[in-house]
């Protein structure tokens, strides 16, 4: 067979052609099947929390629901929200009286009397810091903010070396004696990604917690925003904390 | 005449190196696990693990889905805001099967108390009471029904 150098040059690109086409579907078939259709993309959203001090009745259904839907250990000192109460004297203002009996998970007794001092609560959990101290010094990536937004911990990773317990500023991280790992507030994130509320505000009976999709135009927490002054807590720290408080006391710490 | 001389133990070096190389190469690709480092420092698979949690609470919508009537009475009272699990406790197991797992009645006095016991913190519009001198030993049921808690 007479080659000329025109067919073989045509022939070496279809060649090439086809090589790279199957190459390409072949690299397709070994990455598996796609994934099912997700209907949450995480770059489409940006989940903070707004707690409204004024309405706080201290009930402790969230921290009750918290250690419920999260399967928290039930003893005292493992929260992942824990409601504190605080006790403010206007001749000490700088010296409140706080308290936080099992976390407020079976309410408060009434201890303080009901004089001058101003007596209040604070719903507290993690703020989901934007540029968060604690993923910032953990070791090994087991703990890192997604692109929504949420501070979550890699449990399979973390090596339990509490670096990031010391890290927080807000106190919200604790170690989980059964596995030994860090562990801390998810903000739900198991069933925000099905279009349903964190725990915690399911069964808040006032209104006091809101999630807040800030990506979302339509969320109402945009009018909210508008209308209200809130604060962050520490906001000196510069940790870009996600937990809007509303009406929240400068004796809050 | 070698240019180079005694150059085996150069290459018995090189060796060595390439080998730690090796050794170092297969280990990372071992260790390190799929997918860490393409969203950030992080490995992708903790988020689907996270995500994959089951819920305890199954969301208001779930309940009215079946419940409609109560959340009907629910919405004349003070009470509308509430949602269900608040009182009934994490339910989404019932919501799933619902013939399976029937929840208990809640015990109704305590529960009221939670909210409604006179405390020093409470704000000023919420409605509490001092429980005893209120109602005595009565239980609240006695007067007042959750779902709507006016007197009739």
């Amino acid at each position: 067979m007479d080659t000329t150098r025109r067919g073989f040059l045509i022939l070496g690109g279809k060649m090439f052609v086809m090589t790279s086409v199957t190459a390409a579907a072949l690299e397709h078939v070994l990455a598996g099947a796609p994934e099912a259709a997700d209907s949450y993309l995480s770059a489409e959203h940006w989940w903070a929390m707004v707690i409204d001090i004024e309405t706080c009745i201290g009930c402790g259904s969230c921290v009750k629901a918290c250690k419920a839907e999260n399967n928290i250990v039930d003893e005292p000192f493992y929260f992942r929200t824990w409601v504190e109460r605080y006790h403010v004297d206007p001749l000490d203002l700088e010296h409140p009286i706080v308290d936080s009996p099992n976390g407020g998970l079976d309410g408060f007794p009434e201890t303080h009397p009901n004089g001058n001092a101003k007596t209040f609560f604070v719903p507290k959990l993690c703020n989901h810091c934007a540029d968060s101290p604690c993923t910032q010094v953990c070791p090994v990536g087991a703990t890192f903010r997604t692109q929504d937004g949420v501070v979550l911990i890699d449990k399979e990773y973390c090596l339990g070396c509490r670096y990031c317990v010391q890290a927080c500023p807000y106190g919200c991280r604790y170690i989980d004696p059964r596995t030994n790992t860090a562990d801390k507030c998810t903000l739900c994130y198991h069933r925000l990604v099905k279009g349903l509320k964190p725990a915690c505000v399911e069964v808040c009976p006032t209104g006091t917690r809101m999630i807040a999709d800030l990506k979302d135009p339509n969320d109402s927490v945009h009018e909210f925003l508008r209308t209200h002054q809130v604060q962050v807590l520490k906001p000196h720290l510069a940790t870009g904390a996600k937990i809007y408080y509303n009406g929240l006391d400068g004796s809050v710490r | 005449m070698r240019r180079f001389k005694d150059v085996e133990h150069l290459l018995r070096l090189a060796g060595l190196f390439a080998a730690g190389l090796l050794v170092f190469a297969i280990a990372r690709a071992e260790l390190v696990p799929k997918g860490f480092g393409t969203l950030g420092h992080y490995r992708p698979g903790a988020i689907d693990d996270i995500r994959a949690k089951p819920i305890g609470y199954a969301g208001q919508s779930a309940c009215a889905d079946c419940h409609g009537d109560i959340v009907a009475t629910r919405g004349l009272a003070r009470h509308r805001a509430i949602s269900c699990e608040t009182c009934h406790g994490p339910l989404a197991r019932h919501a799933e099967a619902p013939d399976q797992l029937t929840p208990n009645r809640p015990d109704a006095t305590p529960l009221c108390a939670r909210c409604h016991a006179a405390n020093a913190g409470t704000p000023k519009r919420h409605p509490v009471v001092d429980i005893k001198e209120h109602a005595g030993d009565e239980p609240c049921l006695t007067c007042h029904k959750p779902h709507d808690p006016r007197i009739q």
